[in-house]
């Protein structure tokens, strides 16, 4: 099967768990509800071979509704073709699947999603911090996160 | 001064589950260690059973720093992330601006970032063994390397003018075209390169410490490889051909010969091979690059994002305006989000880049192989001897400037 051919069963297939599935820049963006995202990352691992999990990060857009759009890739390294699932989640309960059932390279790029934008992974059992440390108030990459806000683990020498 | 520190890390066990075993921490600054990392292990003798990685110990905000630069500011910030191949960095991060732009690079141009972003896959992998083998007590090996790589360094200098940061790449094309001579000596180069490679093969290759200390030592297999979101070589020497220089074929890679080289059981020996071998091959490609290059523009015909030639911004005011628009307010990259991946020395780097038609990006959102890698890094040194811990970590090639951020 050729990368096309694939991604147009995705969409056959997928067309009644995504609310919106079109091309952006040759790639495939699927959007959906959080509450079906791991139906249908299963789906896309076991029938269609997706099984990189490249990548999840997050846009904060304040002031719409949903607020922050979480953001996956994942790669077939069997079919050679990229696909991204895009879902919402509200400020007051920034919640979404955790995938570490799935991948196990999910568990510490949701750490570090958790880390910057306070997405509640759920399901995953190790939010610890990660590329910051204990005890860091806030999520530094949200628009609202002032970028000179220092939080010194060690006092500065005067 | 109070001696009592705040801890950064909260370990994921702190008792041993056994009476007999004890619990170790190694670095994130050890003597032994290359790269800003923490390892807190559970020890059984010198077993490892448990392994807690821990990264983050050079994180210095740089996706939110990037948010309030324009897009051209941002290059000499990529090339600090694998400051070993900066210009792969470069050019993964500019053809993702100009896939939002839909500019289509000069032939030249794609020539010539092939032909670098090769060179530089060299120079990343001749660290990467240097700096593992030296960790093992291979003193003459290291040095051999280095010379090549230093070679190259002197040598990429003379085209960018820095020897580590090259801050090379340009939205649309390139700073500036090959000094006179540049490819001669890059000839010279590549014969010396064979010399002294070959050398380390003579060295390491049937050498019975070597052997003993990196065959069956942290052996990954394919699939635990893929769960664990493995790319790049680490991948490849499970056996596994998966590279995207062949698999998605970009800038031109479509055009060129040459084999993806693989592994027989993902040890560490497998990873010290593959990339030897890796090696061999972007040489092979870049002399077929030489023969490639044509003459022409390196920068594509396009005022929303070159910048005028300097004679004109002096002479004319159109130019004038244009330069200062581009330096005050940045290029307006169109509205949309795009990801894009390069094979870099490491593995899949993509760049996951927002835009909403400004002069600065949205967002910038990096995913760099060795932050991945480090997810799965523990399943590496599990059952295997603490020594192992040194050329496992070294196998694996952490950079601290990508996996941190």
């Amino acid at each position: 099967m050729s990368p096309s051919e694939v991604l147009d069963r995705v969409q056959e297939r997928l067309a009644p768990l995504v609310s919106e599935s079109s091309f952006s820049h040759a790639m495939l963006v699927l959007v959906l509800p959080p509450d079906r995202l791991l139906d249908l990352v299963q789906v896309l691992k076991v029938e269609f071979q997706f099984d990189l999990f490249l990548d999840v990060t997050a846009v904060d857009w304040p002031g719409q509704q949903p607020r922050f759009e979480v953001v996956y890739h994942f790669y077939s390294t069997q079919h050679r073709v990229r696909l991204r699932v895009k879902t919402r989640v509200p400020e007051e309960d920034p919640g979404v699947a955790s995938l570490v059932s799935l991948y196990g390279s999910a568990a510490y790029m949701e750490r570090e999603c958790h880390d910057m934008y306070g997405i509640a992974f759920r399901g995953n059992p190790d939010l610890r911090p990660i590329l910051l440390y204990e005890g860091f108030v806030g999520h530094p990459l949200r628009k609202d996160y002032p970028k000179d806000r220092e939080q010194p683990l060690v006092p500065y020498r005067t | 001064m109070d001696t009592k520190l705040p801890n950064p890390v909260r370990p994921a066990f702190e008792k041993a589950d056994r009476e007999d075993a004890v619990i170790v921490n190694i670095g994130p600054s050890h003597p032994a260690t290359h790269g800003t990392v923490q390892v807190i292990a559970e020890l059984d003798g010198e077993k490892v059973v448990r392994a807690d990685v821990h990264c983050g110990y050079l994180h210095r905000g740089f996706e939110k720093e990037c948010e309030s630069h324009t897009w051209h500011n941002l290059i000499p910030y990529v090339d600090r992330l694998n400051y070993c191949s900066p210009l792969i960095n470069d050019f993964a991060y500019c053809e993702a601006v100009e896939k939002l732009l839909e500019i289509e690079i000069t032939p030249r141009c794609r020539y010539l970032r092939t032909l670098l972003a090769e060179y530089s896959r060299v120079a990343d992998h001749l660290t990467c063994v240097a700096a593992s083998l030296m960790e093992m007590g291979a003193m003459t090996a290291f040095l051999y390397l280095v010379t090549i790589r230093d070679f190259i360094y002197e040598h990429t200098a003379a085209l960018t003018g820095a020897r580590v940061t090259h801050s090379y790449g340009r939205i649309g094309g390139l700073a500036r075209d090959l000094p006179e001579g540049w490819l001669g000596r890059l000839e010279e180069i590549l014969d010396q390169y064979e010399v002294f490679v070959g050398r380390i093969h003579g060295l390491m290759d049937r050498n019975r410490i070597f052997i003993d200390r990196t065959r069956d030592v942290a052996v990954l297999s394919s699939a635990e490889a893929i769960h664990w979101g493995y790319t790049g070589p680490i991948l490849r020497s499970t056996g596994l051909p998966r590279d995207l220089r062949k698999d998605v074929p970009y800038l031109a890679y479509g055009e060129l010969d040459f084999e993806v080289p693989v592994g027989i059981k993902g040890d560490n020996y497998d990873r010290y091979y593959v990339r030897m071998r890796e090696m061999d091959e972007s040489v092979y490609m870049i002399r077929q690059l030489m023969d490639m290059l044509a003459p022409g523009p390196i920068n594509v015909d396009d005022h929303r994002c070159v910048l005028p030639e300097k004679h004109l911004v002096y002479s004319e005011i159109e130019s004038l305006i244009n330069h200062f628009k581009l330096i005050m307010d940045g290029p307006k990259v169109p509205a949309g989000e795009v990801y894009s991946a390069h094979e870099a020395a490491n593995g899949e780097l993509g760049f996951y880049i927002v835009s909403t038609g400004e002069g600065t990006p949205y967002k910038v959102h990096v995913r760099s192989p060795s932050f991945v890698h480090m997810g799965g890094l523990h399943r590496l040194f599990e059952g295997y001897q603490l020594a192992d811990v040194i050329p496992t970590f070294g196998s694996v090639n952490m950079i601290g400037g990508e996996c941190d951020r």
